[in-house]
């Protein structure tokens, strides 16, 4: 492929290189999967091609059929032409739509390649939508386009555009903490129960499950990213003027505690309250995670870039479970945001950011890994290879954040390996 | 603009790719933003195959627009060329390039390769993964078929054809090529090609040797075989072999272009003799619809009214460009075909029509299990479950004996239903227990107690039943219970009455059983 790679840098460590060349990633409109599972009273109407809808119907599971909270407004040779006024079809589609789930209070209009590129205005449009429909429905936008965003993108995306709608905060009131990033409602439950252990009974999470449960933001409020991918969300939340708590990310019995105890000394928690609001968790992930340890202990691990969750991964793997770190790729690095896992990877790891994906398949072939994360185009080519693969996506719909779920996670990882020896046997 | 829930047809150049996939050393080089390489998992997740589509994309990004996206298209040929060496290249745009306006064929032109590079014009605002497909091949057939006299048959007495059509990701090609090439050997003739399927450039070019061509499915292989007929005089089948007696038509199509006579094949099938055999009596009258691509629903109709003993009562289609053949076959049955890609509407159509059956595509699957009606998929959109590990053919004898179960079982499980309900006092069978076959998810409401509030059609109920008569109503078989309560409601209205007692009940059966 046109490998335009950009000469090695280093970066702490690490042997950092940048890539450019075919990416094998999803656009940020396949966020959409998840977050219309996640606000559920949001609906997600994408302005893009036939593509868009393809794209949304073959990755949500191969075709789901309960009727979703998404659509796509598929763009003809009319509009294109001019000969349909934009304002006037989306006016039409909205209401339609409208009509048919009346329950919606928030509705999104989901930027697409074709949109970007004929420079559709969807925030103009959302406003003068908004005034319309107002007060029953909010409508926001913001860009799921392939020529902008990678997958979890659409995500950071979403929630930077649901920032500024969020109310202010008293300037008075005890600080609180806000939990940034979709996760499991069980995950969010779990880690509610473990902040009001330790005194922190003030916690939102965003993206909120109802559309109107808005938590409220201010220069008090101190967030916690679960999720590496909210690059521009942290922004939009730091503009508003609330401060981000710098941590690792909470997978893993080690990733969970750090990411709570960043938290913990944010808030002044005691040592001793934090201890007794977390042991038990931790000593359940840690049993969890050394019981799947000795399978994959000394196994080699290769990674395809995917969802930015690859470096917290790489840390858990190696840290926890004993896995060696081939090439650790990511579709982008966001150093800061990832400071404390980058310093908690073994010095002189290889990392990639972008893709040729060629050039990678043919290093993969050459570093012959033990295990290969990769994508759904991939994994079973690879497979019929002999390579054994965990489908990234997995990593994405799966809870595997917080203690509870710390050997969830190493299990995922250790599957593929134990299918491979019983269908050996 | 057009609000789409699901689709039933993905963009042309996801046609593009079924036809690439399909040859063994042909590569496409898309114009694509990142992101669309999603169609890859396509092939490897729902076909399994064990090898990417050989399909290299541009994947620009938002900042390459600034810059020079005709030139990463060139680079991308150019090292797609390097490291695959194939023996012919297509290239060609996705909706997003199309809009830049880079000329995928004039950039891959310039560069001079050794090998034929076919450009693809694909209309993504316009046209579907058919169509596109369809193109695809047609101009693959063009660009590689060289100009030459039309010598054929050189060998008198040994005919040879053509199988055109079958593509991957197609429903059951893998499978309907293998019988129809049994079935054309023991015509005698023999197969020359099979293309686009296992096919390579070098073998696309051998197509003009044929004496003839087989197009087995005219969605993808109609457009090549009239260019060939047009350009070599290669003369092609029109019926498809799928059931029993299109099998046999065809078999009496090949006879007049081989010239060597064939015996009917249907008549000793075992499917033939099942829907004869008593068992299969109460299949009489089935009242079902049937909604796909062009050549599976028509096909369907043709097996369930000669081959089945079923009454259709809708059949249609997604796939526009085939309206009037579909149009024509909805005629000969005295119905209005439905032609639309908003599966809505058909939704909303099951809904009003209440068949007993549904022979439809995965969505129709989906309708008729929330409605609680039974069904059977017939055509694409492809799903992981259309490639079965084992041969499950749809096209010849066998796909005959395929289909016969395939749409049978599901009435099957219905009838055991009756029976178990004829226990139904019995503590163990509560009336409202779902459908064993169904899974066990929240009671939906049976279709006889009204269509979903979703899709409730417009037209409102203004008679209503009395508690009696609905109890009475109740003890009719599940299976008719649908077609008693439209009956009687029919009935009623159509006498202005706007009670219906037991007595308007029995009334109405009396009057419809003529």
């Amino acid at each position: 492929m046109s490998a335009l790679t950009v000469e090695p840098a280093t970066c702490g460590s690490h042997n950092i290189r940048y890539e450019r060349g075919q990416r094998e990633v999803f656009c940020g409109l396949t966020s959409i999967v998840w977050l219309h599972r996640k606000i559920q009273d949001a609906f997600f109407l994408v302005v893009g091609s036939r593509t868009c809808a393809h794209l949304l119907q073959s990755a949500a599971g191969v075709m789901i059929f309960a009727e979703p909270r998404f659509a796509t407004a598929v763009i003809d040779d009319r509009d294109l032409a001019g000969l349909a006024d934009a304002d006037d079809e989306l006016d039409r589609v909205v209401t339609q739509l409208l009509a048919r789930r009346p329950e919606i209070r928030l509705l999104f209009l989901v930027g697409s390649c074709p949109s970007e590129v004929i420079k559709l205005d969807l925030s103009r449009a959302a406003q003068r939508l908004s005034r319309r429909l107002s007060p029953g429905v909010r409508v926001l936008n913001y860009s799921g386009s392939g020529i902008e965003t990678t997958f979890t993108e659409g995500e950071d995306n979403c929630l930077a555009a649901i920032v500024p709608t969020l109310p202010d905060a008293d300037r008075d009131v005890r600080p609180n903490l806000l939990v940034v990033g979709a996760l499991a409602d069980v995950v969010e439950d779990q880690m509610r129960r473990l902040f009001a252990g330790m005194g922190i009974d003030k916690v939102d999470f965003l993206p909120p499950r109802r559309a109107h449960a808005l938590p409220a933001i201010g220069p008090r409020t101190l967030f916690l990213l679960a999720q590496p991918f909210l690059a521009a969300t942290a922004k939009a939340l730091e503009q508003r003027g609330a401060r981000r708590i710098p941590a690792p990310f909470p997978l893993g019995a080690e990733g969970t505690t750090q990411w709570l105890q960043a938290a913990a000394h944010a808030f002044d928690i005691g040592s001793a309250r934090f201890a007794a609001a977390t042991s038990a968790g931790l000593r359940r992930a840690e049993q969890a995670v050394a019981a799947i340890r000795p399978k994959l202990e000394g196994k080699r691990v290769f990674f395809f870039p995917d969802s930015q969750l690859e470096i917290p991964l790489a840390r858990f793997l190696s840290r926890e479970l004993g896995m060696g770190l081939r090439e650790i790729g990511t579709p982008y690095l966001h150093r800061a945001l990832l400071a404390e896992d980058l310093a908690l990877l073994p010095p002189g790891s290889q990392l990639v950011e972008g893709q040729d994906v060629e050039a990678q398949l043919d290093r993969c072939r050459a570093a012959k890994p033990d295990v290969v994360v990769c994508g759904l185009g991939l994994a079973n080519p690879l497979e019929a290879e002999g390579f054994t693969t965990k489908w990234s996506i997995e990593l994405i719909f799966t809870p595997i954040q917080g203690y509870e779920q710390a050997g969830d996670l190493a299990e995922l990882f250790a599957r593929p390996l134990v299918r491979k020896t019983r269908l050996a046997a | 603009m057009k609000l789409t829930l699901w689709t039933y047809e993905g963009p042309p150049h996801v046609g593009a790719m079924r036809v690439a996939a399909s040859l063994t050393d042909v590569h496409y080089v898309l114009h694509a933003p990142q992101g669309d390489t999603y169609a890859d998992l396509l092939f490897t997740m729902i076909e399994r195959t064990t090898q990417r589509p050989p399909v290299t994309y541009t994947t620009f990004q938002a900042r390459d627009l600034g810059g020079d996206t005709a030139e990463l298209f060139k680079d991308s040929v150019r090292s797609t060329y390097e490291r695959f060496k194939p023996a012919a290249m297509l290239v060609g745009a996705s909706c997003t390039a199309e809009l830049i306006q880079d000329d995928p064929g004039g950039l891959a032109r310039a560069l001079g390769l050794p090998i034929p590079v076919i450009p693809l014009e694909l209309p993504s605002y316009q046209r579907k993964e058919n169509w596109g497909a369809s193109e695809t091949f047609y101009q693959l057939v063009r660009g590689l078929c060289a100009p030459r006299p039309t010598t054929r048959m050189t060998k008198v007495g040994q005919p040879t054809c053509n199988i055109l059509g079958p593509t991957s990701l197609g429903f059951r090609h893998r499978d309907d090529v293998g019988e129809i090439r049994r079935l054309l050997e023991s015509a005698g003739a023999t197969v020359n090609v099979v293309a686009p399927l296992g096919a390579s450039a070098a073998d696309i070019a051998r197509l003009p040797d044929a004496d003839f061509n087989v197009v087995l499915y005219p969605e993808t292989g109609l457009q090549a075989a009239q260019w060939l007929h047009r350009t070599f005089g290669q003369p092609f089948t029109r019926t498809v072999p799928i059931g029993l007696g299109a099998t046999d038509a065809f078999l009496a199509e090949v006879a007049t272009l081989t010239g060597k006579a064939v015996e009917p094949t249907a008549a000793g099938s075992r499917a033939s003799w099942y829907a004869r055999s008593v068992d299969s009596t109460y299949l009489t009258g089935k009242r079902v619809f049937i909604f796909g691509d062009a050549t599976h629903a028509i096909a369907a109709a043709r097996i369930a009214t000669r081959e089945l003993g079923f009454s259709v009562v809708g059949l249609g289609t997604y796939a526009r460009e085939f309206a009037r053949e579909v149009r024509t076959a909805a005629g000969d049955l005295g119905l209005e075909a439905l032609i639309t890609d908003d599966y809505l509407e058909v939704e909303a159509k099951i809904t009003e029509l209440q068949p007993e059956l549904v022979l439809g595509t995965q969505m129709e699957r989906h309708v008729a299990k929330r409605l609680g009606i039974p069904c059977a998929v017939i055509s694409a959109p492809i799903h992981v479950q259309d490639f079965p590990a084992r041969y499950s053919p749809q096209a010849g004898l066998e796909g005959a004996n395929v289909i016969f179960d395939t749409w049978v079982h599901p009435l099957m499980m219905g009838l055991e239903e009756h029976l178990l309900g004829m226990f139904r006092e019995d503590f163990e069978f509560a009336d409202g227990a779902r459908p064993s076959h169904l899974p066990a998810a929240p009671a939906t409401k049976p279709i006889a107690a009204g269509p979903a509030p979703a899709a409730r059609p417009s037209a409102p109920i203004t008679v209503h039943w009395t508690d009696i008569a609905e109890k009475e109503l109740q003890k009719v078989p599940f299976f008719v219970r649908g077609k008693a309560r439209r009956n009687t409601e029919t009935f009623a209205k159509e006498r202005g009455l706007e009670t219906i007692t037991i007595e308007t009940l029995y009334d109405a059966k009396a009057h419809f059983a003529r």
